[in-house]
């Protein structure tokens, strides 16, 4: 029998198995609960054991699977129920009483709770579905098709599901034939930079040496982003089996995921996989009949985001300090232990088996030219559905902001959109029609980075942000290049003292000299785009800076140096304590006339009056400048 | 921070068992250090003697990964470990509020454990659950939106009683 065959039907026979446990789990009704770290957060796992004791007091006969994360972060714990003859239906915002009345009501009963449903997973006569609101018509979901639906610790469901079919597909034919496939798909690094992929697994294929190695980098430190987390946690199976194919490519034998050791969650999913698929004979030697060998190990990244850097990865995989070293050569001809080395993000794996398997002409039907398929965005901040959004590459920021997230909670007014992190930059409201690619971020003085995105309102100064991007940046500075070990730092300086109103006439230009200094003396990624959120809210946000240099005024009322605290004596309802109950510090008292004020010499500026004083009276303002205080009163 | 001699003398004991699972290969240092730090909760400088000697690499070889990394930490930990969530969503939502809270109450600064070691407090870049900020982890569990009155709320739950008004002096931020 011919090896590719053999192939076929040893992963047939795999298959056929899994599709048979898959009916099996959907002939009678079944429950999803996200159980990702996210949803664990809000509380999942208490949902998980509520429905577990209601279906066993009730006698209900149901399957209940831990899921991972369907990127509808806003809503959760998320629960979904499969019942036959109803369509599969979400629940967002789900508490221990919604969980009961689902078996109830709906398992027990025939009654949907429609009260409580998000939306149904599939279009529908009965309940609107995700793709009926305008968030679902801009989703486009590769690499977030299975995250939420299937037990990410069963290799089953990923394989009932069409998962590890690329793998078999690709060991039967030549390495050289999956390369072009992914040259010509266009495919580009997920992980900030967006190098093409196909060039990187070329020049590793083409390196000389029996060994190689293959990497997961799945060091996603920058804060702000947790898409990598998110797909680790939901779809192991998806990034090992790009993993695999990326080894079987460039003629790699061993491979590794670098995962960050704050993600234990992740780390444990990806190693039960590993686990999995080597019983599976997905990994391991022979793999499939074909007679390529092929093995998985965990390490663990020890919490420095300068690790994320290919070289300073490597650097820490040889216990040393994660210090970047100089390219070229680059991992792809010298890297782990010196031998040749593709290092891939968890996202750019995501898409190998997809784009293996469904072709390169499919993949480059989304997207743009120059930067083919989807973009994964981890939606934060000020945005009211925040969570994970998967849409084409050339989306507008705006359709991003305003159709997947919502918009602005609160009626507030949006100030700008951070991208990419502590490398990216932010961009104003004049650039939200802006189309969404790796070229046009970087034009714009912003990064596509991996993919965090933080959106700003009208309370957030920019001066603040910048600042305290650049606080993050100068202590992950791993101190090799001068320039980025004390450029930073005198940058950070600089900003700390204007925000803390002690700017001086100059010091804006000041930081732009320093900045371009920092970006052409430094080695590595991290200190070449350091200054980026300074530069680019320089650029569109001057006007803030001034306002805190000359004026010693915060126009967003954030630095806490630059405001007071303070209770307008008109609106306070005099029978009140709310405040006084909140102060940490028992910084407010009452006044001969009843009237609650905040002693300023006592006060923390922590906000809790503000937050404590009632909807309907809303008397707790800040001011900027806090001498605004002493006029108030008089 | 002194240790005793027994703490001494359970972190030599369990870093050797450590070391009996791994060969001297310096690709190891870090999943050694790691495990370390699993078993005792830090990384103690007689075991990173020990490592080194292991490892046949100069003790200061290993004391310069253990000092590189965020993970590591270099003193005990207080029984219940306080992380707060400084990453970029967690700022904009009120992040640092959550920390001068957590330092107020325990009467701690950042890396330092309180005197009857119970609580630990430590600052963490993101630990991505930045849609439930601001974020707190006690314990490997994630706490999120977090304010402050919550944080009062945590520590009553471990049974620490909060009294109104007993503020040490020169708790209140300067001024203008």
């Amino acid at each position: 029998m011919s090896r590719d065959k053999v192939i076929k039907e040893n992963f047939t026979k795999l298959q056929q198995k899994s599709r048979a446990a898959w009916e099996s789990l959907r002939e009678r009704p079944l429950i999803l609960v996200g159980t990702a770290t996210c949803g664990r957060a809000a509380g999942a796992l208490e949902i998980l054991k509520v429905i577990k004791e209601e279906l066993a007091k009730s006698g209900l006969e149901a399957s209940v699977l831990e899921v991972g994360c369907m990127g509808h972060c806003y809503a959760e714990p998320l629960v979904t129920v499969y019942k036959p003859g109803f369509p599969p239906i979400c629940y967002g915002y789900v508490t221990e009483g919604i969980a009961a009345r689902l078996v109830q009501d709906f398992l027990g009963g025939d009654d949907p709770c429609l009260e409580f449903a998000l939306a149904a997973l599939e279009a529908n006569d009965m309940v609107p579905a995700f793709t009926d609101f305008p968030r679902g018509m801009i989703e486009k979901n590769i690499i977030l098709d299975k995250c939420g639906l299937i037990d990410p610790e069963n290799i089953e469901h990923y394989i009932a599901l069409g998962g590890y079919a690329a793998l078999a597909g690709a060991l039967g034919r030549d390495p050289g034939q999956v390369l072009e496939e992914i040259k010509a798909s266009g495919l580009r690094g997920r992980g900030g930079a967006g190098f093409p992929t196909g060039r990187k697994w070329e020049t590793c294929r083409l390196a000389p040496g029996e060994e190689k190695y293959v990497i997961c980098n799945a060091d996603e430190g920058d804060p702000g982003a947790f898409m990598d987390r998110a797909i680790l946690e939901s779809n192991p199976h998806q990034v090992l089996e790009g993993l695999a194919i990326a080894a079987y490519t460039v003629g790699a034998r061993q491979g590794y995921f670098y995962i960050r050791a704050e993600y234990p969650l992740a780390v444990a999913r990806v190693k039960k996989a590993i686990e999995q698929a080597r019983q599976a004979g997905l990994l391991g030697t022979n793999i499939l009949g074909s007679g390529f060998d092929f093995d998985v190990d965990v390490f663990q990244g020890s919490g420095a985001f300068v690790c994320g850097e290919e070289t300073a990865l490597i650097a820490s995989m040889e216990g040393e300090p994660g210090l970047p070293r100089h390219r070229p050569p680059f991992p792809a001809t010298a890297g782990l232990r010196g031998k040749p080395t593709v290092i891939n993000n968890v996202k750019t794996l995501s898409y190998v088996p997809h784009i293996v398997e469904r072709g390169a002409r499919w993949f480059r039907e989304t997207g743009t030219d120059g930067s083919p398929g989807t973009a994964v965005f981890a939606l934060a901040g000020k945005v009211i559905n925040t969570g994970l959004a998967e849409v084409p590459m050339g989306t507008t920021l705006r359709e991003v902001v305003y159709d997947v997230g919502s918009g602005i909670p609160g009626g507030k007014a949006f100030k700008a959109v951070q991208i990419g992190g502590p490398s990216g930059g932010c961009l104003p409201e004049s650039a939200l029609d802006m189309p969404i690619d790796f070229d046009s971020l970087s034009q714009a003085g912003a990064m596509m980075g991996s993919g965090g995105m933080v959106i700003l309102d009208e309370d957030d100064c920019m001066v603040e942000i910048a600042r305290f991007f650049l606080d993050f940046t100068q202590k992950e500075s791993c101190g090799k290049c001068t320039m980025c070990r004390l450029g930073t730092r005198q940058m950070l300086d600089i900003l700390e003292a204007i925000t803390k109103g002690q700017g001086k006439p100059g010091d804006i230009e000041l930081l732009l000299e320093l900045a371009e200094d920092v970006k052409a003396g430094s080695l590595c990624g991290l200190g070449k785009t350091a200054p980026n959120p300074v530069l680019s809210t320089i650029r569109y946000f001057r006007d803030e800076y001034e306002a805190h240099i000359k004026e010693r005024r915060c126009p967003a009322l954030m630095c806490q140096s630059l405001i007071a605290y303070y209770i307008l004596p008109e609106k306070c309802e005099r029978s009140c304590d709310a405040c006084v109950g909140s102060c940490p510090v028992e910084a407010i008292y009452t006044n001969e006339d009843r009237i609650k004020v905040i002693d300023q010499q006592k006060c923390v500026k922590c906000a809790s009056c503000l937050e404590a004083c009632p909807p309907q009276y809303k008397a707790v303002i800040k001011l900027s400048p806090p001498e605004l205080v002493n006029e108030m009163g008089a | 921070m002194v240790l005793t001699e027994e703490e001494k003398r359970v972190a030599l004991e369990q870093t050797g068992s450590i070391l009996e699972n791994y060969p001297p290969d310096r690709g190891n240092l870090i999943p050694i250090l790691q495990q370390v730090q699993e078993k005792l909760g830090y990384v103690p400088l007689v075991a990173m003697e020990e490592v080194a000697r292991h490892l046949g690499v100069p003790a200061v070889d290993v004391y310069s990964v253990a000092t590189f990394y965020n993970q590591f930490r270099l003193i005990p930990p207080g029984k219940h470990q306080v992380k707060v969530c400084m990453g970029t969503a967690c700022h904009m939502k009120g992040g640092h509020i959550i920390l001068d809270c957590w330092k107020r109450r325990l009467g701690i600064d950042v890396n330092q454990v309180t005197p009857d070691r119970e609580f630990s407090l430590e600052r963490v870049a993101c630990v991505g659950c930045c849609t439930m900020a601001p974020v707190t982890v006690i314990d490997d569990e994630v706490h999120g939106k977090v304010t402050p009155t919550r944080v009062d709320g945590l520590l009553f739950s471990f049974g620490v009683k909060i009294p109104k008004g007993q503020q040490k002096e020169g708790e209140t931020v300067e001024q203008g």
